[in-house]
C-alpha cells in the first residue's frame, strides 16, 4: 500500500499582518505504511507549515495541490476527523492550557478517539492503569499527570507530555515536529524510544529535525530535505550524515 | 417619565404609605449612572402585582429542577411566601425582629424598601457554628413581583453558609433585599445561584457590615433571568475585616447579567478580594461595576480586584466599570480587567487530539471559570455550583 500518505503539488500560505505569504510552493512526498521518514531543513523552509497544514490547523490557506491519508483527501477533514483515522502530531511548542487537569484532558482525548473509531470507552479505573503504564515507561512522575496541561512544564516535559498523548492514542501515522529541540541526552533517548517502540507495520511516522542527532535513535528509511516549501532532495538515512557535516548549500546550490 | 407610569404606578399604589421615596425617584433611566448598562425599561411599562400563592405542585416542579444540597437546614419562600411545611431553620439559629433601615440611594433597596415584605430574620448566637442553611425563592406568575427582606446577624465568632437560591417560572420581578451584620470574628460565607425564569427580572441588593476580625465570604452565581442584577454594598467598618465579594456569570440568548459592588473600606487593616469571569454567547449583555472606596483612616488596606470575560460570540457584550476611590496614602490595591476570546492555539490543540470542536470549547470555557469556582470554600457547594454550569 503505497499511498499511505501522499502529498502532490501541495501550496499553502499564511496571512502575514494582512499580506498573504506563500510558504509551501508545491510540495510532493510519499510516505508508505511501516515506514519512518525524516525530513531536514534550514530554518523558515516550511516544515512547521507541512506539519500545521496536515493536522488541519486553519490559519494557513492551501491554494493547491492535495494530501491524501489512508486514501481520504485529508485536507477535507475537521483536525478531530484527522485524529480519530490515525494523525497525530506531536507539537514543537505545546500550547498550555490553564485550568484543564492533564489526566482529564489525556482521558478526554483518549475516549473521543476512542468513539470515533468505534472502540469501548476506558473508564477512569482502566484509563488510569494504562496511563500509569505508559508514563512508568517514559520516566513521567504523577505529579504531572495532576497539574494543567503543559502548565510550567520544561521543555522536556512538554516534549515527554506529547510523546505520552501518542503512545496513548495509538496513531497509524505521527508527525514529530523538531521533538528534539531543547532536549537532554537521557530526555532525546527516552523520547525516541518512545516512537520506536510503536514501530510496526502499521505505523508511519515523519521525523522533522534539525539535527542529525535525533537521527541516531530514531533511524529513518528515508530522508528528504526541504528548502523553499518544497522537497528538494530525498535520499537513504546516509543524507543526514552528509548534511551534518557539509550543510544544506550543496543541495541548495543543486536544486537552485 | 411617562414610559415609567404603569410600573411606577402599580407600585406606588402597592406601597400605600411606604412609597414616597420610590414615587420621588421613579424608575432609574439609562442617564442614571448606576443603570447605564443596565436599562430598566423592560419592566417600566407593566403594571406588576402582588403575587398569589403557589401550589404544592408548583413549589415542587420548581424545586426538582434545582441543584440542592441533600443536608443542612432549608427555608423555602413561593411568591413570596414562607412555604412553612418545607421550611425549618437550623438548630442553632434563632429567630429575631430587628428594625433595619434601608440603603439610600440604591434603586434596588429603595423598591425593596417601599414593597418589603418580611423573610427571613435570624440570628446566630455567639460562638455557634450554626451549619448549612439553604434559603431558595421561588416564583411563578405573570406580571407579578416580590420583594423579600432578609435579616441575618452573626454574634462575635459566629459562622453561617448561607446557600441563596433564587428561581422561577413565567415574567415576575424578585427583588429581595439582605441586611447582613457579621459580628466581630464572626464569619459568613454567602453563596448564591441566580436561576430565575429566563423572563424574569431579578434586583438583589445586599448590604453588609463586617465587624473586626470578622469575614463576609461570598459568591455569586448569575445564570438566570432576562436582566438580572446582583449588587452588594459591603462596608468593613472595623479593623482587620475581610470581604470576599466573588462571581461567575454566564450569559447567553438576549439576556443581560450584571454584577455591581461597593466595597467601602472604612477602617484600617482590612483586605478585600473580588473576582469576577463572565462568558457570553449570542447577543448576551454582560455588566461588572466594581467600586472600592478606601476612606483615610483605613490604612494598611489589601484590595484586589479582577474582572475578565470570555466572548463567545461577535453578538455579545461586557460593560465593565472597575473603579478605585482611595484617601488613605498606605494601601495596596490592585485591579485588572481582561476581555478575550477562545484561544485558537488551544482550542486547535484539543481538537488535534480528537476532541470534538463543541467539547473543546466547553473544556476551554469551564477552565477559563474554574479558578472564580474554586474560591467557593464549601465543597459540596461548589460542586452543586459547577452541575449547574454544566447542565
Amino acid at each position: 500500500m503505497s499511498d499511505f500518505l501522499k502529498i502532490q503539488g501541495l501550496q499553502a500560505r499564511i496571512d502575514a499582518d494582512g499580506t498573504p505569504k506563500d510558504i509551501l510552493k508545491g510540495l510532493d512526498l510519499e510516505v508508505p505504511k511501516g515506514e519512518i521518514h525524516a525530513i531536514m531543513g534550514p530554518n523558515g523552509s516550511g516544515k512547521s507549515t507541512l506539519s500545521y497544514v496536515l493536522a488541519g490547523r486553519d490559519d494557513y490557506e492551501v491554494t493547491g495541490g492535495s494530501a491524501t491519508f489512508k486514501g481520504q483527501d485529508l485536507l477535507a477533514l475537521d483536525p478531530e476527523e484527522r485524529a480519530a483515522l490515525g494523525l497525530f502530531l506531536a507539537f514543537q511548542s505545546p500550547v498550555e492550557l490553564p485550568g484543564v487537569n492533564n489526566a482529564n484532558f489525556l482521558r478526554t482525548a483518549v475516549n473521543a478517539v476512542r468513539r470515533a473509531r468505534g472502540e469501548a470507552e476506558l473508564d477512569a479505573v482502566a484509563f488510569l492503569k494504562a496511563v500509569r503504564a505508559e508514563t512508568k515507561h517514559l520516566s513521567m512522575s504523577d505529579d504531572m499527570l495532576k497539574r494543567a496541561v503543559n502548565v510550567g512544564f520544561s521543555g522536556g516535559e512538554k516534549k515527554r507530555n506529547e510523546v505520552l498523548q501518542m503512545r496513548l492514542l495509538q496513531p497509524s501515522f505521527a508527525i514529530l515536529d523538531e521533538t528534539d529541540s531543547g532536549l537532554d541526552i537521557d530526555a532525546l533517548r527516552i523520547v525516541a524510544e518512545g516512537v520506536n517502540s510503536l514501530r510496526s507495520p502499521d505505523f508511519s511516522a515523519l521525523v522533522i529535525t534539525h539535527h542529525q542527532r535525533l537521527l541516531d535513535y530514531i533511524v529513518p528509511d528515508r530522508v528528504h530535505v526541504m528548502a523553499h516549501g518544497r522537497i528538494i532532495h530525498s535520499g537513504g538515512p546516509d543524507i543526514a550524515k552528509t548534511l551534518e557535516k557539509q550543510g544544506y548549500t550543496q543541495f541548495l546550490e543543486a536544486a537552485a | 417619565m411617562t414610559q415609567d407610569a404603569p410600573a411606577l404606578e402599580a407600585f406606588v399604589a402597592r406601597a400605600g404609605g411606604q412609597g414616597a421615596a420610590l414615587a420621588e425617584t421613579g424608575l432609574p433611566t439609562r442617564r442614571v449612572e448606576a443603570w447605564r448598562y443596565t436599562p430598566l425599561r423592560t419592566i417600566a411599562e407593566t403594571a406588576w402585582q402582588k403575587a398569589a400563592s403557589l401550589s404544592s405542585e408548583t413549589v415542587g416542579a420548581l424545586l426538582d429542577a434545582l441543584p440542592l444540597p441533600e443536608t443542612g437546614a432549608r427555608v423555602v419562600y413561593g411568591n413570596g411566601q414562607l412555604l412553612s411545611a418545607l421550611s425549618a431553620l437550623p438548630e442553632a439559629v434563632q429567630q429575631a425582629s430587628e428594625n433595619v433601615s434601608p440603603l439610600k440611594g440604591v434603586f434596588s433597596a429603595t423598591l425593596n424598601a417601599a414593597l418589603g415584605a418580611k423573610g427571613l430574620d435570624i440570628r446566630v448566637p455567639a460562638g455557634t457554628d450554626a451549619g448549612l442553611l439553604t434559603l431558595v425563592s421561588l416564583c411563578d406568575g405573570q406580571d407579578v413581583s416580590t420583594h423579600l427582606q432578609h435579616r441575618i446577624v452573626l454574634e462575635e465568632g459566629a459562622s453561617l453558609t448561607l446557600y441563596d437560591v433564587g428561581a422561577g417560572e413565567g415574567r415576575y420581578i424578585a427583588n429581595p433585599r439582605f441586611d447582613i451584620v457579621v459580628g466581630k470574628g464572626a464569619t459568613l460565607r454567602h453563596v448564591k445561584l441566580q436561576r430565575e425564569s429566563l423572563s424574569a427580572t431579578h434586583l438583589a441588593i445586599v448590604s453588609v457590615d463586617v465587624a473586626e476580625k470578622s469575614e463576609y465570604d461570598s459568591f455569586t452565581l448569575n445564570q438566570g433571568g432576562s436582566l438580572a442584577r446582583h449588587e452588594a454594598v459591603v462596608t468593613l467598618g472595623a479593623a482587620h475585616a475581610i470581604a470576599h465579594v466573588n462571581g461567575v456569570q454566564i450569559v447567553d440568548g438576549q439576556r443581560l447579567n450584571d454584577l455591581t459592588s461597593m466595597i467601602h473600606h472604612a477602617a484600617p487593616d482590612g483586605s478585600s478580594r473580588q473576582t469576577v469571569k463572565t462568558v457570553l454567547s449570542d447577543a448576551g449583555q454582560g455588566v461588572f461595576q466594581g467600586k472600592i472606596l478606601v476612606d483615610r483612616v483605613a490604612q494598611k488596606t489589601d484590595g484586589y480586584q479582577m474582572n475578565q470575560a470570555l466572548l463567545l460570540s461577535e453578538k455579545a457584550q461586557i460593560n465593565s466599570k472597575p473603579e478605585l476611590e482611595i484617601y488613605a496614602d498606605d494601601v495596596k490595591c490592585s485591579h485588572g480587567a481582561t476581555v478575550g476570546a477562545l484561544d485558537d492555539e488551544q482550542l486547535f490543540y484539543l481538537r488535534s487530539r480528537g476532541v470534538p470542536e463543541a467539547e473543546a470549547r466547553d473544556i476551554l470555557v469551564r477552565a477559563f471559570l474554574i479558578d472564580a469556582l474554586d474560591l467557593v470554600t464549601h465543597e459540596g457547594l461548589r460542586d452543586l455550583l459547577l452541575r449547574s454550569i454544566t447542565s
